[in-house]
């Protein structure tokens, strides 16, 4: 078990930089989920803690000890991989026995440390087998089970779950979860998808091009949502966004349209964006409603039903705007919606830096 | 499920198998059964008539000292040309694999040797190691090695052995370095990450996952000393001096064309044809199943 620290972190291959210093504390035992879309660094950043891939610029500390330059076998570390990189000539046992057999462990001491994360991944009945003789969901447990025996100070995932399908995918998530808190080992854990970051992660990391552009509780990340990238990444739908600048305690949007700002009037005539969740859009009565909607198109989800539509109606065009609606609403095409906002629900973002106002 | 195509016309799929059929049985066929039919045979010196004589031949084959010698002489050739070639080549395809800049060209390079004839390698390595005018012939004297492989059996038989191993190298380069490059990368990190070094790597997780490529590269170029080394042998020694470096292949042709015993030429051809045989069905039989992890 172990801290890590990452100070100002940087790769660069040849003269292009793709990690442009990202910080990071993790506290023992804490679940870090890194979060972002494809091609945004975040696999580069776990290797580099992993050890297979250099270190351009910046430090990396485990358990107090910076390792920018320690191979990754000296860096007491154990890794999931996306395609679970179990050895295919090697049984189970032996998958699992691997690690400890070079670490110059007695045979009693591998048999019953291997046996002991058996048991608590069900691979009792397989240790015989070879991996291919395995479905996805074993042969990802089995992975796990490699890195669970050597007990080490920090678990990497890289993406484990991206190759199982989604039913295995909402199993194994608890999974590793539960296996999480009962070693009580530092994970970090990297994958694009974000309900796995939301159920996973003690706190987030949501990355965009290189940059760390928020670190947080996950419900922090969802409720204050740091820059225009997080709000429109994390949340599904994603959080409606609207141009316009602020007038008075209204909104004043590009099309022509207001709508009440809901929290603290900034400056005046600024471009903003103006961003809303679909989920806290409700149907109102006609008189008090902020906005209206007139929908486009309705997807059926059965516990919900978005709404696809554009502002018009009095307060005038705007732009497009998804609403989520109980599954009970009866809405079609070519209607006309009444929607208020939720009190507080409503987020500023600057127009042109994407921070948050 | 596989497709069956069907004929309405009986003789169509008969006649559109002709031509493999005709060439199958000419140049396959007929040889090896004219090797089997001459192999009973005791042609007169003179070639006007034979002798139908049963097994004699055989007989006489397999109590012919030299013969033996020979096939002892095959195995250490074969052992030997088979183990540089692979060894040498798995180092420079797992050096190569390495390599991030001028990957292509060092590869080009490596591949080179494959296109040189036969023939062209063993006068090249010959004209080397030439006792009298060799370039590296004239070194090894120079630092005191009584170097004469025209006259040391040994000496010639590691000079041939060279020359065909070389020669080798670059097919066996080939098929290695696609091996290794089939390997996920990410199973060499994960050893890497469990503690394994370079070389425990390379022992446990590398070597052993390159295993099928290794099987059949030991078939390939086992049957490559025994049937595809005649025109380096010729080349160089001509399988002298004495009979240091007569392999099988070779004695089948100074026996039958030098020495006009066609009757044994023809009796060693057909011994060769069932160690091919026995070598086809090791292949066939182990080469998908074995091997496999």
């Amino acid at each position: 078990m172990a801290t890590i620290s990452i100070r100002d972190i940087r790769k660069s291959y040849g003269k292009t930089e793709v990690i442009h210093g990202v910080s990071l504390d993790v506290a023992d035992g804490e679940f870090i989920v890194i979060v972002g879309p494809s091609g945004c660094g975040k696999s580069t950043l776990l290797r580099m803690v992993a050890g297979l891939e250099r270190i351009s610029g910046g430090t990396i500390d485990i358990g107090g000890r910076v390792v920018n330059d320690l191979e990754p076998r000296e860096r007491d570390i154990a890794m999931v991989f996306q395609n679970y990189a179990l050895y295919p000539h090697m049984s189970v046992f032996d998958n699992m026995a691997y690690g400890l057999k070079i670490a110059g462990k007695s045979k009693d001491e591998i048999r019953q440390r291997v046996d002991q994360a058996a048991a608590m991944l069900q691979l009792e009945p397989f240790l015989d087998r070879k991996p291919r003789a395995l479905s996805g969901g074993q042969r990802q447990r089995v992975a796990m089970g490699r890195a669970l025996v050597r007990n080490p100070s920090v678990f990497l995932f890289d993406e484990p779950l991206s190759n199982l399908d989604a039913k295995l995918r909402v199993q194994m998530r608890l999974e590793i979860k539960q296996m999480q808190r009962s070693v009580g080992t530092t994970a970090l854990y990297v994958t694009h998808d974000q309900v796995e970051a939301m159920t996973l992660a003690d706190r987030l990391v949501v990355m965009n091009a290189g940059i760390a552009e928020q670190i947080d509780t996950p419900m922090a990340v969802y409720e204050r949502p740091a820059t225009r990238f997080v709000a429109g990444f994390i949340g599904s739908p994603a959080m409606n966004i609207l141009k316009g600048s602020v007038s008075g305690s209204d909104f004043a949007l590009e099309g022509g349209g207001k709508l009440a700002l809901g929290v603290e009037p900034v400056e005046t005539g600024r471009p903003l964006l103006f961003g809303v969740r679909p989920e806290h859009l409700q149907v109102a009565t006609a008189e008090n409603a902020a906005l209206s909607l007139s929908v486009t198109a309705v997807e059926t989800l059965g516990a919900d039903t978005l709404a696809h539509g554009t502002l018009s109606g009095a307060n005038g065009a705007g732009g497009e705007l998804i609403a989520r609606l109980p599954g009970s609403a009866q809405i079609a095409p070519g209607d006309t919606l009444p929607l208020t906002i939720q009190d507080g629900m409503t987020h500023l973002f600057d127009a042109e830096t994407g921070q948050r106002v | 499920m596989e497709k069956r195509v069907t004929f309405d016309n009986r003789l169509l799929p008969y006649l559109l198998l002709t031509p493999q059929l005709a060439v199958t049985i000419v140049f396959f066929f007929w040889p090896a059964g004219q090797a089997l039919y001459q192999s009973l045979l005791l042609p007169d010196p003179f070639g006007l008539g034979a002798r139908f004589v049963w097994f004699s031949n055989f007989e006489y084959l397999f109590n012919d000292r030299y013969y033996l010698q020979s096939f002892f002489t095959t195995a250490i050739f074969t052992f030997f040309v088979t183990l540089v070639s692979m060894s040498v080549a798995l180092l420079f395809a797992v050096m190569a694999d390495q390599v991030i800049k001028g990957a292509g060209a060092y590869k080009t390079l490596l591949i080179w040797p494959y296109a040189v004839a036969p023939a062209v390698a063993g006068v090249m390595w010959l004209f080397m190691f030439q006792p009298s005018i060799g370039v590296i012939a004239f070194y090894m004297k120079a630092v005191g090695i009584d170097w004469n492989p025209v006259l040391d059996g040994g000496q010639a038989m590691t000079l041939v052995i060279l020359a065909a191993a070389w020669k080798q190298i670059s097919y066996n380069f080939l098929f290695f370095l696609a091996g290794l490059q089939a390997i996920p990368k990410s199973l060499i990190e994960a050893a890497a990450i469990d503690g394994a070094g370079k070389w425990h790597r390379f022992r446990t997780i590398v070597f052993p996952l390159l295993s099928p490529t290794t099987f059949f590269l030991l078939v390939v170029n086992i049957v490559y000393a025994f049937f595809e080394t005649f025109g380096i042998i010729h080349t160089m020694t001509a399988g002298g001096p004495g009979q240091s470096t007569t392999i099988l292949v070779y004695k089948v042709y100074s026996d039958g064309f030098v020495g006009q015993d066609l009757g044994s030429s023809a009796a060693q051809s057909v011994v060769l044809m069932v160690v091919v045989g026995i070598l086809t069905v090791i292949q066939f039989r182990y080469i998908e199943r074995r091997v496999h992890y």
